[in-house]
Parts: structure tokens; sequence; C-alpha cells
């Protein structure tokens, strides 16, 4: 795989906190229109690197690109999904002020907000649904209207890389098939996708799966990651899938 | 009755200029008060507003501008929170509380060498709104320019900012920068407004207007608004009050303003509980008819 097919590479990349290591030693390259789900319990890591990747906290040691740059450098061609993003009961905010703020990154501080910008954010709404509910307030939604508010903010972005930290938290049946749709629709596009779960249900779509455990469990193609050993490492049990 | 709501404001110029002044206050801070009510920014508004105390006190004592004291004052309590925190890594609150406390000793120090102790503590503390001047006037609405430019250039990473700061960033804007011109619009709204309702009150003020806005607005602009209107209408009925009450004027306007708010609170509460009981009445014929 060369550097111009690559979205994203890491060699020997340890992530963490004030110099102390969450995860490391981590090598893995992905092309676009792949999809990598990260599996693991709380504090495995996965949000941490995440959170490296988006160039949010820096890398502890090692190499890692995101498009050919340093993390973070791109802030408009790659998207981020925090984890909860929801802050405040009183923010005066309607679901279509939200999405609007995808576009953030591509109108810096200054630039008009133009009607291409609207026909994007429209069109986000409504992949996800959102266009039920745009004008009401975020504060009156459930945790799942919320969630595929954010989902739609992100779609806004219209990145090449997506990074998305449990984006199916909150979500029932319907709405984690609606995810799943959503991700499989950026990936025919060439949209390269990572993405946090705890759910092994999640990978199963994927082309790469990492586990982690504060270190890397395993990581590969579905089938020969996602087996009872690692999982039993993983998650201290077996999780059926 | 029109005697008793305007006569005072036409026959008075103090009051006048108090009504200006009060205004102006109520502009700034519906501006920096929002963001100070949507990032939960209280106690650190709080901290600076008591932090500028030593600052003022010794540009008292030195004879210079109370403002030039406070801005330094405030310049000092920025740094200071920021300091601690990155460098002590002790939490916001923790180090923000700290310097609070130490800072407001230390103004209550520097004021107990002036000779006149106690009347220029209670001039910093509850402000001297009606002996405004043109002077401060025209300060005052230099600072309600400033920040109001400053805040609809920062508006989007100011919005972002409320939401969350991992979307900030990966928006690309810095968390820190903008969270130190945010922390800056806060310093220059109590040092713009110290003069008019003093130190321990200008958080009313941040707080109260800005509060009420955000309980009955679905936009920011429309909550900035709100937060001016609200902060207008506690400063017209606080000066009216302490005129006719022969009450003390910044403490009329902010008791004013929380009472404004309570007032929405409860009106909001109200119309909440009847939505809720029209919910109820409309879907109970639904259940019924699944029986």
């Amino acid at each position: 795989m060369t550097l111009t097919d690559t979205s994203l590479l890491t060699r020997s990349l340890f992530v963490g906190y004030d110099r102390r290591p969450v995860v490391g030693d981590m090598t893995f390259s992905l092309a676009p229109g792949d999809l990598m789900v990260l599996v693991g319990t709380n504090g495995s890591g996965k949000s941490t690197l995440l959170k490296t990747l988006a160039g949010m906290i820096a890398p502890l040691s090692g190499e890692v690109s995101v498009l050919g740059q340093k993390p973070g450098e791109l802030p408009s061609r790659v998207a981020f999904l925090p984890q909860h993003p929801v802050s405040s009961h009183t923010l005066p905010l309607r679901a279509e002020d939200v999405v609007e703020m995808g576009r953030f990154a591509h109108l810096g501080l200054l630039k008009r907000s133009t009607h291409a910008d609207r026909v994007i954010v429209d069109e986000a709404m409504e992949r996800t649904g959102v266009h039920e509910f745009a004008r009401k307030p975020l504060r009156d939604l459930s945790g799942g209207q919320q969630q595929r508010t954010h989902l739609a903010q992100v779609l806004a972005r219209q990145a090449e890389v997506l990074l998305l930290d449990e984006p199916t938290a909150g979500l029932d049946v319907n709405g984690r098939q609606s995810v799943a749709n959503l991700i499989a629709q950026e990936r025919a596009r060439g949209v390269t996708v990572v993405m946090a779960t705890h759910e092994i249900a999640d990978a199963d779509s994927a082309d790469t799966v990492m586990l982690l455990a504060q270190r890397v469990v395993a990581i590969g193609a579905p089938d020969a990651v996602l087996r009872d050993d690692y999982l039993r490492e993983c998650f201290g049990f077996t999780q059926p899938h | 009755m029109i005697n008793f709501l305007l006569r005072p404001f036409l026959d008075n110029e103090f009051l006048r200029h108090a009504l200006y002044a009060g205004i102006l206050v109520s502009l700034i801070c519906a501006v920096a008060g929002t963001f100070v009510v949507l990032r939960g920014l209280a106690f650190v508004g709080d901290a600076l507003a008591h932090g500028v105390l030593p600052g003022i006190a010794t540009a008292l004592i030195l004879g210079i501008s109370g403002v030039i004291g406070a801005a330094v004052g405030a310049a000092a309590m920025m740094g200071g929170v920021h300091v601690v925190t990155r460098r002590l890594r002790l939490s916001g609150d923790t180090s923000v509380g700290l310097l609070f406390v130490g800072m407001l000793a230390l103004g209550v120090m520097i004021t107990s060498h002036s000779r006149s102790f106690s009347g220029d503590l209670t001039r910093i503390l509850f402000g001297e709104l009606l002996g405004v001047t043109w002077a401060q006037l025209a300060w005052q609405t230099v600072a309600f320019v400033t920040v109001g430019t400053v805040a609809w250039i920062c508006r989007r990473p100011f919005l972002l900012l409320c939401v969350d700061e991992g979307l900030t960033e990966s928006s690309g804007f810095s968390v820190r920068r903008y969270h130190a011109i945010m922390l800056t619009l806060v310093a220059i709204t109590v040092v713009a407004s110290f003069q008019t309702v003093g130190t321990l009150l200008v958080l009313g003020m941040l707080i109260a207007p800005a509060a009420t806005g955000a309980l009955v607005s679905r936009r920011l602009s429309t909550m900035i608004v709100i937060a001016a209107v609200c902060g207008s209408i506690a400063t017209y009925v606080g000066l009216l009050l302490s005129y006719h009450a022969d009450l003390a004027a910044g403490a009329s306007i902010v008791l004013s303003a929380v009472v404004l708010f309570v007032i929405t609170a409860l009106i909001r509460e109200f119309r909440d509980s009847i939505r809720r009981d029209e919910r109820i009445t409309y879907e109970l014929p639904h259940q019924h008819s699944h029986i």
C-alpha cells in the first residue's frame, strides 16, 4: 500500500495522557473506504486512540498520519463524533443548529454560510431522519434523537475520514441498523471510518477489528480476531455474537 | 402613575445617568453572561469579579483610575488560574477557589490601609451607580462594542465550546485559545461593570438575565437579546424601587433581575405542566383503543 492510497497510517504508535501510555505499539494502515472497529471495555484505550487520530491529544511516541498529515491539521476533511457530546440542558439550540455546526470546520471564523452549505445540512438531516424534528430544541429530544442529530452533524462535515466514538450508544435495534447503513453508504463513497464500540455485533462488517484492553489484544479481519480466546482476554468473558 | 414611573428619571440627571449605565451593563452582561451560563463559568466569573479587588484597592490608594487597577487585577487572576490549573494539575474549581479567596483577602487587606476603609470597600463591592459620569458611560460603551464585536467574530468556536470541547478542537478551533478569549470578555465585562453595580453584584447581572434567556430561547441570538431586555427591565425597575423606597440601587437592580428569573421559571413550569396534562389527555384515548 502506498502513501497515496492510505487514509490512516500508524507505526508503533503509543497513545495516552500526561506521558502515561493507555495503549501502545499500534501499527495499522487503512485505505479509503475501509472500516476499522475498535472493540473493548471502558478505559481500554478506544477513545484515547480516536482522540489522538482527531488531533485532540498528542501521540506519546511512534508515527501517525491522517490523510498524509499530522492529526488535527485537516479539520474540514476529518470528522470526529465525541462520546455523549450533549453537555447542557440549557443550550438554546435546535436540532438543525447542531447539524449546521458540522459546517464550521469549512467556514472557519468569518466565512459566510452559503446555499450550498444549507443543501448539505438538509441532506444530512434527511439521511439521518433529523428533518422530522429539525426545529425542536435539542433539550427536548430523546437520547436516541440527540445521537442521530450529532451523527447528522458529522455527515454535514462531508469528511474523508470519520472517527466515531460509540455512535450506536443509546440507540435501539432500528437505530443501530440505520447507523450501520449510513456507515456503509459513506464507505461506498470512499470515506474511511474508525468506530469505537462495546458491541461485538458492530464489528461484523468491518475490514479490520482491533480488540483493546489497554493493549492490543488482537488486530485483523473479523473472522481472525473475534475468537473466544481473544474475546475472553479482552472482556474477561465470551460475548455471544 | 406616569409621575411615579417616569418623573424620577425626567427630574434627576443622576438617575438618567444611572439608567444609561445600567442598560449598558445589561447589554455587556447579556453577551458575556450568555457564554458564562452555557459554558458553566459562573464560579470563574465570580472569582474574576472578586479577583479585581486588590487591583482596584491599590489603584485607589495610588490615586489612579480604578478601571486600570481592575484590569490589572483581572489579568493577574486569569494568569493565576491558568498557571495553577496547568502546572499544579489541580482541578479547575479548586484552583479558582484558592485564588478567589486569596485575592479577596488581599483586596480587603490593601483597602484596610486606606483612611476611608469601609467607604472604599463598600464602593468597590456594591458600586456607585448614582454617581456615574459621562466618562464612565463612554468607557462602558467602548467595552460593549469590544465585547460584542469579539463575541460575534468568535461565535462559532464559542458555540462549539458550549457543546463539547472535543468537537471544538476537531473543528479546527483551539480550545485553549477561545476559552482564554471567552474569559477575557468576562474580565472586560467585570471591569466595565464594577463601578455601576460593584464587584459583588456584577455576577448577578452576568447570570440572572442570561439564565432567564436560557429558559425561554431556542437560539443563541435570541438568548442574548432576551438577556439584554431582562437586564434593562431589571435596571429600570431596580432604580425606580431604589428611588421611591430609598434602597441601595445596585442591589435593587440585581434583585429585580433575580425576581424576573424566578417569575419566568414559574411561568415556564406552569406552561410545561399544562402541556404534560394535554399530552396525557391526548394519549389516553389511543391507549383505550388498544385494549
